[in-house]
């Protein structure tokens, strides 16, 4: 019964976004605000209603109702109650309803936060999430129902996939999707101006937030995935450059690109017919990586099983969707206005050379990605495109970017000049060379690539500092405390967010240039010694998990005859899929990793072991918390806060004021 | 050309090649053998391990070598396929027993049938390599001058010899 | 506790147990360049993994075979040669450089140099445009002080 409500649900939603994705769009088209008025409730109705879907999909895992076939195939009576609720994403049909009900939840927030809003804008946009909610929810229907019934009842499921038994599952993919289908609205205010044909700055300024917000989901999203695949898939590796990996770069990359972008419009209301196109593609990339994922045309290691009718809908949702907005691209892009005038050399033209090279990067990363297929089609022959095409193409397009990010932020806003900023950095410059020279024979090996890393990381950061010791002595007030609270939050974001790009850095640059590892076959008592920690094998012990046994081995590691912590890496055996998992165990440190996996039993209670010492290696994914973080503290800055605030006049946007003074 | 229209035109060849690439099937790797020369082995009979199967005592013939296991699940989808052709008399099917245990690759021959003149035991896999063998079953058409002419990767069906194993081996024979 | 202090102290001590464990290659030389070529090959069998990560058998049996062949003191391309030989470009991650995979290697270079050239030129353009062309001395003067001070402003 509950599944059928569920389902029922989704029919409902369905034709509310019917409704939604029509009337207000027509309305808006035709000045009627009856029509409009529709879009609002439409869309609560429609959250509410998928809600309800969510809960009783969740209720039929909780349950163990092993009469829904997507329950019986991803969860187990064995399963803990927290992976069976995770099993909701745990496959594609669940996923996919997580994914409209993120969608949802996003439209629900832009009726809540749309109270300044334009009434004809308002309803355009609600109508376009409508419209590709539509699609979802058709999706699900026809092709990929998870309330699909298994008669008669399987008496046991068939077990969540392993890999995916873990907390970091828990939480990845959520947010991974509040990212993918946060770009959504970024997508909707685009293409709801491009019907309206008004593309003001103001467009610009009421995007920024909703496109930082789900900016720094992704952000989190993918760091969190790559932190699971290092703790979990047990290499040790934390990027694999894997089409399902590039699938969620892709959409970032443009998404950056994006919020710089954006930056330039809301500044100097130029550039909006790119920034109109950078908002279609960041959407679009990331429905694409929805296709690529699930239509099994590429070869991955975290694909959902695939099949060709499901390919076919999603390709023809992306055709219609992307199609669709890029034609009305076409149609509308020429006749918006220029904007206010700036030099190459300034702040504005750095951003949008940052730009060139972040979709240049992303160009690279979906070339790379579509090229073994682009071969086959063509009956070329069948190659293999992996990390060292993608480390070869993209650090030498990310190296001028990043040094790009040091002057940015320094130059001035529509005309800088090249001896002053020289000037200004010089000592900046002299820091990170001279370190970038000697830190790597400290550190006992020297390296381009060390050398190069550890230069740009401390570029950026020096960098900033100098960025921030004028404004704050720019912005005048008493004490240091008073300067600090002058300071735009924006600004503040900025820096935090350039400084996480600087950690990550340091981060791989270190791990790729220090790293070591041992694989060693350990009796028990027996020890080995990895980067000046000492690893004491006290032999393995079965132990018995909800759904698996296991052979947890116990390793006493110490640091100059001082012990500093017991790690107990397993080997477990799932029961329902009879499959191996290798569970590695980390001791996380500031600076350094040691990382122990068991690898097979070998005689006499001897094992074969991997072990890593990673340095910094956490710096990769504390860098991407800084870096969201940095969007989190830009989102807070009080231009915002008044945008949001209801009742609230349409904020001026400079660039509007500076167009017509200049024509 | 209107530049505007540019990303719309970029899309809709990349839809193109999405829509082909859905017709198509990743995981399967064309031979670079395919036209030369079938690698050299002497391998033990399965059946009489002091006899040797070596390609060289097949040339003058076409021949079909098919890499199969006991422990292979379409290996026992292809079976049926194979006892088929074997009993038409089209083609003779050398088999070779990959990465397998001797008794059970025994039990499995006697339990459904064998359609094999002869079985060569690769127990390290080492022909395999040789061949590019990548996942059990795969067969090889090798022609009256040993050389590969074809490689069906996955297990053979009946509309697969029908269409192409069987009209290949007679072109092959009449050379 | 006691007991405990002394068992740590004999486990610590004892010359039987404090033994450092053996590597599992045998050499580790030749391991080292197995592990260098593994990272740039593809497992055939499995999803999308390299040859070093994999632990299906054919991954273990072409891991064997590239180590024999590394002790026989083989270079790297020949290695590679052999393998690509069965099984074809497939097995690179590192796809070599040929007329089909061209487009592939020079694409990213020439999508950045696409790209920086569309910016100048349009920032050029843009910039003629914007300031329409100024006639007189004077209106141009008046453009620059406007310029002057929007810069200022931020």
């Amino acid at each position: 019964m509950i599944p059928e409500i569920g389902h029922f649900a989704l029919i409902l939603a369905l034709c509310v976004a019917v409704v939604q994705g029509v009337l207000p769009i027509y309305g808006a088209m035709v000045g009627n605000s009856a029509l409009m008025a529709v879009a609002k409730p439409a869309a609560r109705a429609q959250f509410l209603l998928v809600v309800i879907a969510f809960c009783c999909l969740g209720y039929a895992f909780a349950d163990k109702d092993f009469s829904v076939l997507y329950v019986a195939s991803t969860s187990n009576s064995q399963l803990p109650l927290h992976y069976r609720l995770a099993a909701i994403w745990g496959a594609h049909e669940g996923s996919l309803l997580l994914w409209t009900l993120i969608l949802t939840v996003w439209m629900f927030a832009v009726t809540l936060f749309s109270a300044h809003l334009p009434e004809t804008m308002r309803s355009r946009i609600l109508g376009v999430m409508g419209l590709v909610s539509l699609g979802f929810l058709l999706f699900m229907l026809t092709v990929s129902n998870p309330f699909e019934r298994l008669i008669p009842a399987a008496p046991e499921g068939r077990d969540l996939n392993p890999l995916l038994q873990d907390p970091g599952m828990v939480i990845h993919p959520p947010m991974l999707y509040m990212g993918y289908v946060g770009f959504s609205v970024a997508f909707a205010f685009a293409i709801a101006a491009l019907l309206g044909g008004n593309l003001d700055a103001a467009w610009a300024r009421w995007s920024r937030p909703w496109t930082t917000v789900a900016w720094c989901f992704l952000t989190v999203g993918i760091a969190m995935g790559s932190g699971w695949a290092y703790y979990e898939l047990g290499w040790g590796g934390w990027w694999f450059w894997d089409p399902v990996e590039n699938a969620s770069f892709m959409p970032w990359l443009a998404g950056t690109a994006l919020v710089h972008s954006l930056a330039v419009t809301d500044k100097r209301g130029g550039f909006k017919v790119w920034t109109v196109l950078l908002a279609i593609m960041a959407f679009s990339l990331s429905l694409l990586g929805t296709f690529l994922v699930r239509s099994g045309v590429l070869t991955s290691v975290h694909a959902f099983a695939t099949d060709p009718k499901r390919g076919l809908f999603i390709l023809a949702f992306l055709a219609i969707v992307i199609g669709g907005s890029l034609a009305l691209y076409a149609w509308r892009a020429p006749r918006v206005g220029l904007g206010g005038s700036f030099a190459m050399m300034s702040r504005e033209g750095m951003l949008l050379a940052n730009n060139v090279l972040l979709v240049a990067a992303m160009g690279s990363v979906l070339l790379g990605t579509l090229y073994p297929l682009f071969l086959d089609a063509l009956d070329l022959g069948k190659i293999s495109v992996g990390p060292p095409y993608f480390d070869a193409v993209f650090v030498p397009l990310m190296v001028p970017a990043l040094f790009l990010m040091g002057i940015g932020p320094l130059a001035q806003w529509k005309k800088a000049e090249v001896p002053d900023l020289a000037k200004r950095l010089r000592w900046a410059f002299g820091v990170s060379v001279v370190t970038a020279l000697v830190l790597p024979f400290v550190l006992g090996a020297w390296t381009p690539l060390l050398s190069l890393g550890l230069l740009m990381a401390v570029w950026i950061v020096t960098t900033a500092v100098i960025g921030l010791r004028e404004r704050l002595a720019h912005v005048g007030g008493k004490s240091l405390l008073e300067q600090v609270s002058l300071v735009p939050r924006s600004y503040w974001g900025m820096l935090v967010a350039h400084c996480g790009i600087a950690v990550f850095v340091v981060g791989v640059t270190m791990v790729k240039g220090f790293e070591t590892e041992k694989d060693v076959r350990m009796n028990v008592g027996e020890t080995a010694t990895i980067g000046d920690y000492t690893f004491r094998f006290d032999g393995a012990q079965d132990v018995v998990g909800p759904n698996y046994t296991a052979a947890r081995g116990a390793f006493r590691v110490s640091l100059d005859g001082r012990e500093t912590t017991t790690l107990y890496p397993e080997k477990r055996r799932y029961a329902a899929q009879n499959q191996v998992m290798t569970e590695a165990a980390i001791d996380p440190g500031l600076l350094r990793d040691l990382y122990v996996s068991l690898g097979e039993p070998l005689d006499e209670g001897a094992w074969s072991v991997r072990l890593y010492h990673k340095p910094f290696v956490d710096w990769i994914w504390g860098g991407c918390f800084i870096m969201a973080l940095g969007g989190v503290i830009a989102i807070s800055d009080r231009r915002y806060r008044l945008a949001w605030r209801k009742q609230e006049p349409t904020v001026q946007p400079s660039a509007g004021t500076a167009r017509r003074k200049v024509a | 050309m209107n530049r505007f229209l540019l990303p719309l035109s970029i899309f809709i060849v990349v839809v193109g090649f999405l829509g082909v690439g859905l017709k198509l099937n990743p995981r399967e790797i064309p031979s670079p053998l395919v036209g030369k020369a079938a690698p050299d082995f002497s391998q033990p009979h399965l059946a009489d391990p002091e006899q040797v199967f070596a390609p060289a005592d097949l040339k003058g013939k076409v021949w079909l070598l098919n890499f199969w296991a006991s422990w292979c699940s379409g290996c026992k989808t292809e079976h049926p396929v194979l006892m088929e052709l074997a009993k038409s008399g089209e083609v003779p099917i050398y088999g070779m027993d990959y990465k397998d245990q001797r008794d059970e690759a025994l039990t499995w021959l006697r339990r459904w049938g064998n359609p094999y003149p002869v079985v060569g035991v690769d127990e390290a896999g080492r022909v395999g390599i040789n061949y590019g063998v990548y996942g059990v079953p795969e067969t090889y058409v090798i022609d009256k001058q040993g050389m590969i002419r074809y490689k069906q990767i996955g297990p053979l069906d009946s509309e697969t010899v029908a269409n192409k194993i069987i009209p290949l081996v007679k072109q092959l024979e009449s050379q | 506790m006691r007991w405990l202090v002394l068992s740590l102290m004999v486990c610590f001590s004892g010359p039987v147990w404090a033994e450092e464990a053996k590597p599992l290659a045998e050499d580790p030389v030749v391991e080292a360049r197995l592990k260098h070529l593994a990272v740039e090959l593809r497992c055939l069998v499995c999803q999308n993994q390299t040859l070093a990560d994999s632990n299906a058998p054919l991954a273990e049996d072409l891991r064997r075979e590239v180590r024999e062949m590394l002790a026989k003191n083989m270079s790297d391309q020949e290695v590679i040669d052999f393998l690509v030989a069965r099984y074809g470009d497939f097995v690179l991650y590192r796809p070599p450089l040929k007329a089909t995979t061209t487009l592939l290697w020079v694409g990213p270079f020439v999508l950045l140099t696409i790209g920086a050239t569309a910016l100048v030129v349009t920032l050029r353009r843009r910039a003629r445009k914007v300031v329409d062309v100024p006639v007189t001395d004077e209106e141009q003067r008046r453009v620059e002080q406007l310029l002057a001070e929007g810069g200022k402003r931020s």
